[in-house]
């Protein structure tokens, strides 16, 4: 356990903070960006730098999630001329960014993809990702939906500091002995920064322990609904905390100009085109196919490449954010029941 | 700076050798190891990347066999000799070639599916003795789908080679008219014992009624090796179109054998 005092600032204090850190870092944060509309369901709240501690959202989950500050969803990878790629610019700054327990843990699973597997690291991430440290938020209030519990995304041991809000002024708990000059000229005060440790919505997170049962899953008649009801556009991949899929495309400037670049962007295995081959074969060609292999990949096959547990931090984003209502704890819920009737040797037509 | 596994290499194309109208043989200048049955990713900046699997190599080059179906393909045609293809990899497992070793090997391909497994037939046309005897079936659409067609005659006038080589629907001289299934009867798989193995490349379908077969023939599951095609975009486990389950065809295939190939399902 590392150690770790804490502080009580005001916000003029916290933005003298930010300004310090300011010279070292870019600071990003849950923000809330205001679409003009009457509602506040109007808003979008994303990830971006911020200067001064009152830009940052306490009060409501971010539409979309932490990963982007490191895997945006368009990322420009290199320019080119006619006879050489060169590499994007990578960032100057270090980077400190505010996020959940649920945020940070994410990303152990964007680095397992993105470092480990294959023992291949990306550059393009191990560039970023090593100038990263994370400031926790608590979660006084948490949001519907929220199930960080259930997956065991509820503590982390990532941040370098704990943020709490308090009515306009913050508590800062300082793990990361980087930062503790800051602090010094503070008294220390007695205040313990506390993860949730319950959440109103318990989720029976499914356990697939073999390729045998994962595939008698996939004959399962709980996935034909969501021919009907799901669309298939993406929406739940792209706000997902942990899904890492993405696409490369190239790009001209101009008609006739010898230069351009290659970018990544964030792609789905719910949209049509994903899994397409030379031949204009598709192996899944149904949207109950696609819910399908995303629900298994969450559940079975992540953890089964790297046995560290679901592929899932219960962030809430996915249900959240579709436009057809589906929810994915229902859906966990569902495929716990068929692996009990499966173990349990119940037939279906 | 660190390494960049997905920064591509500018590489002179060497030479272009037509098969057929829509397939062409594009040699590149390469000095990097390769095994057998891997593939690397060709690009074309403005245009994009492709997988493309290494049809042949040797002293200085590597051969890729091109199938124009699309962007990057159409682009790749456009090129001339002397210019700059983009490569990087090599990526994929390659055939188990030790398991190949003193015993009789059976190769069925059909289409484009012949190029991954070329440069092994060459190696064991070459090196009479790698292995026992060979046992190719290579079947092709028609007469204008013929691919390596030199290769072919070499392969057929070598001591230990028996071919029988198919179109699907045309009568044609040194071709038999049918599907490479329809053939399969004449591999006298009881004469091998026990030592001989199993190759089977092609498009997918045509995998799955050659598998079905092989094993109607009693091949025992484990003697069977298949290449995969999935859609690909990284090559190197990031990108997650290839990913069946735990399982990323780029980084664990493209071949598999058919004991692991069965449980792979989409
Ligand atoms: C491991 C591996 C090895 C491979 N090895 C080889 C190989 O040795 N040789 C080879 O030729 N290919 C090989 N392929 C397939 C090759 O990667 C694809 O053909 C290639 O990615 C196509 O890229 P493209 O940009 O030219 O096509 P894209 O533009 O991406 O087109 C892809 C798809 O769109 C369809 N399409 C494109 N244009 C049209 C149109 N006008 N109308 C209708 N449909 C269209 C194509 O049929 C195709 O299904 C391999 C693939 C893998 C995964
Ligand atoms: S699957 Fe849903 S709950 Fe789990 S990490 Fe992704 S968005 Fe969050
Ligand atoms: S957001 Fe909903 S409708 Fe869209 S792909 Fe995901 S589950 Fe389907
Ligand atoms: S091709 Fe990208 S993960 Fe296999």
């Amino acid at each position: 356990m590392k150690h770790a005092q804490t502080y009580q600032l005001n916000v003029d204090e916290m933005n003298g903070f930010f300004e310090q850190l300011s010279e070292k870092y870019d600071i990003y944060a849950p923000v809330r960006i205001s679409c003009g509309g009457r509602y506040a369901k109007d808003d979008s709240i994303i990830y971006q730098p911020i200067n001064t501690y009152q830009e940052i959202e306490f009060h409501e989950r971010s539409t979309y999630p932490l990963k982007e500050v490191l895997t945006p969803i368009t990322q420009t990878l290199f320019y080119f001329t006619e006879d050489e790629f060169k590499e994007s610019k990578s960032p100057q700054k270090d980077i400190l960014i505010f996020g959940r327990a649920c945020d940070i843990n994410s990303i152990k699973i964007q680095d397992q993809i993105y470092l480990k597997n294959g023992n291949i690291e990306d550059y393009f991430y191990k560039r970023i990702r090593d100038k990263v440290k994370f400031i926790l938020m608590d979660c006084p209030e948490q949001f519907e939906g929220c199930f960080c519990c259930s997956v065991g995304a509820n503590k982390t041991d990532m941040q370098s500091l704990a943020v709490s809000d308090n009515n306009g002024s913050a508590y800062v708990q300082v793990y990361d002995s980087d930062f503790a000059n800051y602090f010094a000229k503070y008294a220390a005060v007695n205040h313990e920064i506390q993860p949730p440790l319950k959440n109103e919505l318990k989720v029976d997170y499914p356990v697939i322990d073999n390729l045998e049962l994962a595939n008698k899953l996939k004959e399962h008649p709980m996935w034909k609904e969501f021919d009907a009801r799901c669309i298939g556009c993406g929406s739940c991949t792209v706000s997902c905390s942990t899904c890492t899929c993405f696409e490369t495309t190239d790009i001209v400037y101009t008609q006739n100009a010898h230069i351009g670049e290659r970018r990544r962007t964030c792609s789905s295995c719910m949209i049509d085109g994903f899994d397409k081959v030379a031949s204009g074969q598709s192996f899944r060609k149904k949207t109950s196919e696609k819910y399908r292999y995303k629900i298994l990949h969450k559940v079975y096959g992540y953890n089964a490449r790297f046995h560290t547990g679901p592929m899932c931090v219960g962030c809430g984003r996915c249900s959240a954010r579709c436009p057809e209502l589906i929810s994915y704890p229902a859906t966990l819920n569902k495929l716990s029941q068929a692996i009990k009737e499966i173990k349990g040797g119940v037939q279906h037509d | 700076m660190t390494n960049n596994p997905v920064k591509p290499t500018a590489c002179k194309l060497l030479d272009i050798m037509p098969q057929t109208q829509t397939e062409w043989t594009f040699r590149v200048k390469n000095n990097l190891p390769i095994k057998h049955g891997q593939f690397m990713q060709l690009s074309l900046p403005k245009v994009g990347e492709a997988p493309i699997s290494i049809s042949g190599f040797g002293n200085g080059y590597v051969d890729f066999t091109i199938r124009k179906v699309g962007k990057v393909t159409d682009g790749l045609f456009s090129l001339r000799k002397g210019d700059n293809i983009f490569i990087r990899g090599c990526y994929g497992n390659g055939w188990p070639i030790e398991q190949f070793k003193n015993k009789t090997v059976v190769i069925i391909a059909g289409g484009t599916g012949v190029s991954p497994v070329k440069s092994l037939i060459n190696m064991l046309c070459d090196d009479s003795d790698y292995a026992k005897e060979i046992y190719l079936i290579l079947g092709f659409k028609n007469s204008h789908s013929i691919l390596f067609a030199d290769e072919l005659k070499k392969w057929q006038t070598a001591s230990h080679f028996h071919v029988i080589y198919t179109l699907d629907d045309e009568d044609y001289p040194g071709f038999q008219k049918g599907l490479v299934t329809d053939f399969i009867k004449k591999i006298p798989f009881t004469a091998f014992a026990d030592e001989y193995e199993c190759i089977i490349v092609g498009p997918p379908i045509m995998m799955k009624f050659v598998g079905m077969d092989l094993l109607m023939n009693k091949i025992p599951e484990k003697k069977i090796w298949m290449s995969f095609e999935r859609k690909m975009s990284c090559g190197i486990g990031k990108c997650g179109h290839c990913r069946i389950d735990e399982t990323y065809v780029c980084l664990d295939g493209p071949v598999f054998n058919y004991t692991v190939g069965k449980k792979l399902i989409d």
